[in-house]
């Protein structure tokens, strides 16, 4: 997903002379294609991410676009100060890529998961914060990016993941896309790991006959609030998927939401239950252990439906 | 630049002294905090605004105009006087400072059109915005030079020394770091909370050519800085060895100084150290 999303950015880095692409250290390979069309705007910084934060700034001031990638723990949670003040507060025209939202980059560690980056930088001001679906929404964000005015943090999550939108689509930040129209169970899912897992609970919910609605909210900031009006007026569970702890994130986001909209619905938030991966193992094995995995995750949904029926 | 005749830094010395006196006056009227810190910078932003910087307050934005940094945004009580002189702030902004409701905070907040290029207040910032402002002039083929004033206490953020790497690697001889070494951070004498000798040699380490002079000799400062680019294709560091407090007797070297605004018997005490200097 990132491959296509810089093969993208490629195509408009060629065109758009403007654009500067800032990484550290981390992700070389993803570079090779815009270095060999313009080497001087294309800047490892070396292992210095609050440096490349503040060099950013510098260049956006001097009117240039500038994206910066890093592996979500070092590029946010590492230069936040400098986020804060002078990406945000500034509203500066910046790019910030995350790469392993969530626990992608399983067997390296805690140090290099990411479970609180949507709660961080959706309570900055000006920010927006959005986590592709799938390759079609790299594809299309890609595009979005290179005019965006002002500071947007992307979420990348897993990237050998299946295409989930089969028809093309109508991609804008701040607008969710619904994946299928049904009734009664709406699952809200973020991010190209949670998706992917969310079309398979579908899928097997529809072969029981229901009819599952499936949106991807891959904007968790601004979120599209009328289209969670819309979505509560229909369906009397609305469960929300991220891999991304509990407090804070989509979920969060959601509930807000509906709860001031006087949603009379179940709602459940399904993420990361407020701890650090406690395992040691690749993503599916930590994404089962963390709860997070299709299977649970449809097996929550079924002890929330006896819930509904039998015990609210 | 010429060399400043004998009467020209006479004349800035006046000036000095002047933007001394409006310092501590903002100050006074204001109970606010920093005067030690502004007071130890007048000098060095006498010799940068009314010699060095080539700026206009008609064209704020001018693409090629040099660009200040204040990094130490702390020392803004002593910045904002300068830009009201020259032109960039007016006189019902900068009488709103630290007032509710006005535009002028006790840290900055980057505002290009009144001579403000960063937000400062967070420390060890500015010399990172500057390599990104100094590498954008390079890349655009421009001739600005790009200014940042520093703290010394300031030095003891580490993202400062990521930045001094990044701007020797990429050889960008339009940046200048400005370090008031006034020996004091905020409270407490430097070498005695984290020590930053030998301070030149470490930025001579990091591979930027340096000179060190005396922050408040005018003719020295302006001597020195009419040399920048030290040497090309390195970017210069000018440590400056000032007095916290300079100017104020009982002020100097005084660390309750940092935030302590003078009552009015010792405000009235300092304008007649000030008045027969200006």
């Amino acid at each position: 997903m990132r491959k296509i999303f810089f093969q993208t950015l490629a195509e408009e880095f060629k065109k758009d002379k403007s654009i500067f692409m800032l990484f550290a250290d981390l992700g070389v390979k993803f570079f090779y294609d815009l270095k060999k069309i313009d080497p001087e705007r294309v800047i490892d910084v070396g292992v210095a991410e609050a440096n490349m934060i503040d060099v950013a700034s510098g260049l956006a001031m001097s009117g240039k676009n500038v994206y910066c990638y890093s592996i979500i723990p070092f590029l946010i949670d590492r230069a936040l100060d400098q986020i804060r003040v002078d990406i945000a507060y500034n509203n500066l025209n910046i790019k910030l890529l995350g790469a392993g939202g969530g626990v992608v980059y399983g067997l390296e560690g805690v140090t290099h998961h990411s479970v609180n980056d949507i709660a961080i930088m959706r309570s900055l001001p000006n920010m927006t914060v959005v986590a592709p679906g799938d390759v079609k929404e790299a594809i299309a964000l890609a595009k979005a990016s290179i005019g965006f005015p002002g500071p947007l943090y992307v979420r990348f999550g897993r990237d050998c993941e299946p295409e989930v939108h089969r028809e093309e689509i109508d991609f804008k930040t701040g607008k969710g896309i619904v994946v299928n129209k049904g009734k009664d169970i709406c699952l809200i899912a973020t991010g190209s790991t949670m998706l992917s897992a969310a079309i398979e609970v579908a899928d097997r919910l529809s072969k029981e006959g229901k009819n599952p609605t499936l949106v991807s909210m891959h904007t968790i900031k601004p979120l599209d609030r009328e289209l969670i009006f819309d979505l509560a007026k229909d369906h009397s569970q609305i469960i929300t998927l991220e891999d991304h702890n509990v407090i804070g994130g989509l979920g969060s986001a959601v509930s807000e939401v509906l709860l001031e909209g006087g949603y009379k619905g179940a709602f459940r938030r399904i993420g990361i239950p407020d701890t650090f991966s406690e395992h040691v193992g690749r993503p599916d094995y930590l994404m089962e252990k963390l709860g997070l995995d299709s299977k649970t995750i449809y097996d929550k949904l079924y002890f929330l439906d006896k819930l509904k029926n039998h015990d609210l | 630049m010429p060399l400043a005749t004998k009467e020209e830094i006479q004349i800035l010395e006046k000036t000095a002294q002047e933007l001394r006196r409006d310092t501590l006056d903002l100050i006074y009227k204001t109970k606010s905090p920093h005067i030690g810190c502004s007071l130890s910078m007048i000098e060095l932003l006498t010799a940068l605004y009314f010699r060095i910087l080539r700026i206009n307050s008609e064209s704020p934005r001018d693409e090629n105009r040099d660009r200040f940094l204040l990094s130490k945004g702390h020392g803004v009580p002593a910045l904002y006087p300068f830009l009201a002189k020259k032109g960039f702030i007016k006189k019902e902004i900068f009488d709103g400072y630290a007032q509710d409701g006005g535009t002028l905070e006790q840290h900055p907040t980057r505002n290009i059109d009144l001579g403000i290029e960063i937000t400062s207040g967070s420390l060890g910032h500015g010399l990172s915005i500057g390599s990104g402002m100094a590498l954008a002039g390079k890349h655009d083929k421009k001739d600005y030079r790009v200014f940042v004033y520093l703290g010394d206490g300031e030095l003891q953020e580490g993202s400062n020394w990521e930045a001094a790497m990044f701007a020797s690697h990429h050889k960008l001889d339009n940046l200048v770091a400005i370090i008031d070494h006034n020996k004091l951070q905020a409270m407490q004498r430097i070498e005695e909370v984290l020590d930053l000798n030998p301070l030149a040699d470490k930025w001579r380490a990091f591979g930027w050519e340096t000179k060190e002079v005396n922050g408040h000799d005018l003719n020295e400062i302006v001597s020195v800085m009419n040399k920048i680019p030290f040497k090309k294709g390195k970017p210069s560091c000018v440590i400056a060895h000032t007095v916290k407090g300079k100017g104020i007797s009982f002020m100097e070297n005084e660390p309750r100084w940092h935030d302590r605004c003078p009552d009015e018997n010792e405000y009235q005490q300092a304008l007649n150290e000030l008045k027969g200097l200006c």
